[in-house]
């Protein structure tokens, strides 16, 4: 395969790859925080935040010390305390500089760690042998990309509360049908650009 | 070979993980010293930043109200902070009234305090202070309440006002936390306090105060409370509790004949079975000496208990039956919610008025 250019990639994880709306990860906190427009804008960020640092982190440590010394069956723990550490220390920052984001993140901004979304995107880094370039430009656009999807469903969850729904699907359930929906017509950007 | 290697390879990222954040840590989470202003130039105090309001203006001997220790859970910390507390935070709005947002009413316990800040505190609150206190005597009322008598050492007295309470500390390894009673013993005797325990399986303060023997000291603050008793002495003054609550309305109950010898007041009291019966002779004695004085206590689970010759039932049942409907009264209410909400409506429909009652929940 010839190489992709980390653009492409970029792109690719926004639209065609999205790694909520193609593989599903990183749901929990999606569909938990996604109920005002600027806690998913701050929720965004910082995932965004974590994804593209904790990438590009996680190839080098993958790529420069555990290769090399033949330690790969460690890139599962790795991987976990780079992203732990990394979404402490995004804790720290927006508790600084954003109390009110802090509380309204509450407890999912710590869920991050456990966010599947980010150690999925370390792992398919890896699966797909990507190169540094290629990880960094998957890593931001695979953040986006999140991001872009939580808002847009925050978005139209601000929007509902003035729709009427039936009873049974209030809440959650109406949250999953469209953001299926949602992936449906992300399917339309299908042949834009395509990545493995 | 390989695991050596790899136990080196984690520790040495695990502690180079740890030393950044702890880098990142000392950097961003310093917010220098910063001043708090109370009323205004009254009393300017240096803290750290970073801290709670809450336990900043606690380092500096003043101490406000907080039934749930800083958790956020009781709402009881209010505060006017007039400028550099940051924007309301979503943990408090359950507790505020949109009349307290707008004059900037917080919780004391959610507002860290991050810049030089300007706070206005009831004097009220001011006057709260530290004491140290020494037990004097313990004795079991029922099988799980105690009643311990504690003698003030520094400072040696205390003023307070019938129906307030304090907040005795109890120490745990991870730091003290502090659980709010009612003292019991009248407010003349000023150099003690009473406070009426009972043991709550797994409780810190209620564990903490029953395993004190004669001699051990205690730290408490106080004291604490809105209760205002009605100074018109033709004002009936009707006490409820159950359960254990009933520290509040004796000293209540004490207070009043001590200034108004001939005053009106009833005592109804709750509990389950004859064997939770505290204090009972003390009241029917106190009946005999002020007339105008009349105690009623009945038990909800007495059913063949033939033994027992006062009320059956719930005591807002009691309540329905003894009172009639008529002269100006104020109420005092102490027990669990639902005895609160069922006594209430009893007494809406005796002709109390809701601003006339007053209670602590617990």
């Amino acid at each position: 395969m010839t190489e992709t250019p980390a653009l492409i990639i970029f792109i690719a994880a926004i639209f065609t790859n999205n790694i909520l709306l193609t593989n599903f990860l990183g749901m929990c906190s999606f569909v938990a925080c996604s109920r005002q427009l600027d806690a998913a804008i701050g929720l965004g960020t910082a995932v965004t935040f974590v994804l593209s640092c904790t990438t590009a982190l996680n190839y080098v440590l993958y790529h420069y010390l555990l290769v090399p010394l033949g330690l790969e069956f460690l890139t599962f723990v790795v991987f976990i305390a780079v992203i732990a550490a990394f979404v402490h220390f995004v804790e720290m920052f927006v508790e600084r500089f954003s109390p009110k984001l802090y509380f309204t993140l509450g407890i999912f901004l710590p869920l991050i760690t456990v966010n599947c979304a980010i150690l999925g995107a370390s792992l398919f880094m890896i699966i797909r042998n990507y190169t540094f370039w290629q990880s960094v430009g998957f890593g931001v656009g695979g953040g986006v990309g999140w991001a872009l999807a939580i808002v847009l469903i925050a978005g139209l969850r601000q929007k509902m509360n003035y729709s009427n729904i039936p009873q049974p699907f209030q809440g959650v359930a109406v949250t999953m049908i469209i953001t299926g929906v949602m992936a449906m017509t992300f399917m339309g950007f299908a042949g834009m650009v395509s990545i493995q | 070979m390989v695991y050596l290697l790899s136990i080196l390879v984690l520790a040495g990222l695990l502690a180079g993980l740890a030393i950044l954040l702890s880098l990142a840590e000392s950097y961003l989470l310093d917010y220098g010293i910063c001043t708090i202003d109370i009323n205004s130039g009254e009393r300017p105090i240096q803290v750290e930043g970073g801290q709670t309001l809450l336990s900043s203006l606690y380092s500096n001997q003043i101490f406000i109200p907080s039934a749930c220790g800083g958790k956020g859970s009781c709402g009881h910390c209010k505060i006017t902070v007039t400028s550099g507390g940051g924007p309301v935070l979503p943990t408090e709005k359950p507790y505020l009234s949109r009349q307290e947002v707008r004059s900037d009413v917080r919780l004391a316990c959610q507002v860290k305090v991050r810049q030089d800040i300007s706070v206005r505190i009831p004097e009220e609150f001011l006057n709260i202070k530290l004491f140290t206190a020494t037990v004097e005597t313990t004795r079991e009322l029922t099988y799980d309440i105690k009643e311990i008598k504690l003698s003030l050492n520094e400072p040696s007295e205390i003023s307070y006002l019938p129906g307030q309470y304090v907040q005795v500390e109890a120490p745990l390894p991870e730091g003290p936390v502090f659980r709010a009673y009612s003292i019991s013993s009248a407010t003349s005797a000023s150099n003690i306090v009473e406070l009426v325990v009972r043991l709550v399986p797994g409780g810190i303060a209620s564990t903490y105060l029953h395993n004190l023997s004669v001699g051990d000291e205690v730290i408490f603050t106080g004291p604490y409370g809105q209760f205002r008793l009605n100074e018109d002495p033709s004002v009936e003054l009707v006490c409820i509790g159950g359960g254990c609550g009933m520290a509040p309305m004796r000293n209540i109950i004490y207070s009043l004949y001590e200034k108004w010898p001939s005053r009106s007041c009833r005592l109804f009291f709750g509990c389950r079975t004859r064997r939770d019966i505290f204090y009972l002779e003390q009241f029917k004695q106190l009946q005999q000496k002020f007339p105008a004085f009349e105690v009623v206590y009945a038990l909800s689970e007495a059913h063949g208990d033939k033994q027992w010759d006062g009320e059956r039932g719930f005591i807002h049942l009691a309540v329905d039956k003894y009172l009639e409907p008529g002269p100006k009264r104020q109420a005092f209410l102490c027990g669990p919610p639902l005895m609160i909400k069922a006594v209430t409506t009893v007494l809406k429909e005796k002709g109390v008025d809701p601003e006339d009652i007053f209670y602590d929940e617990f």
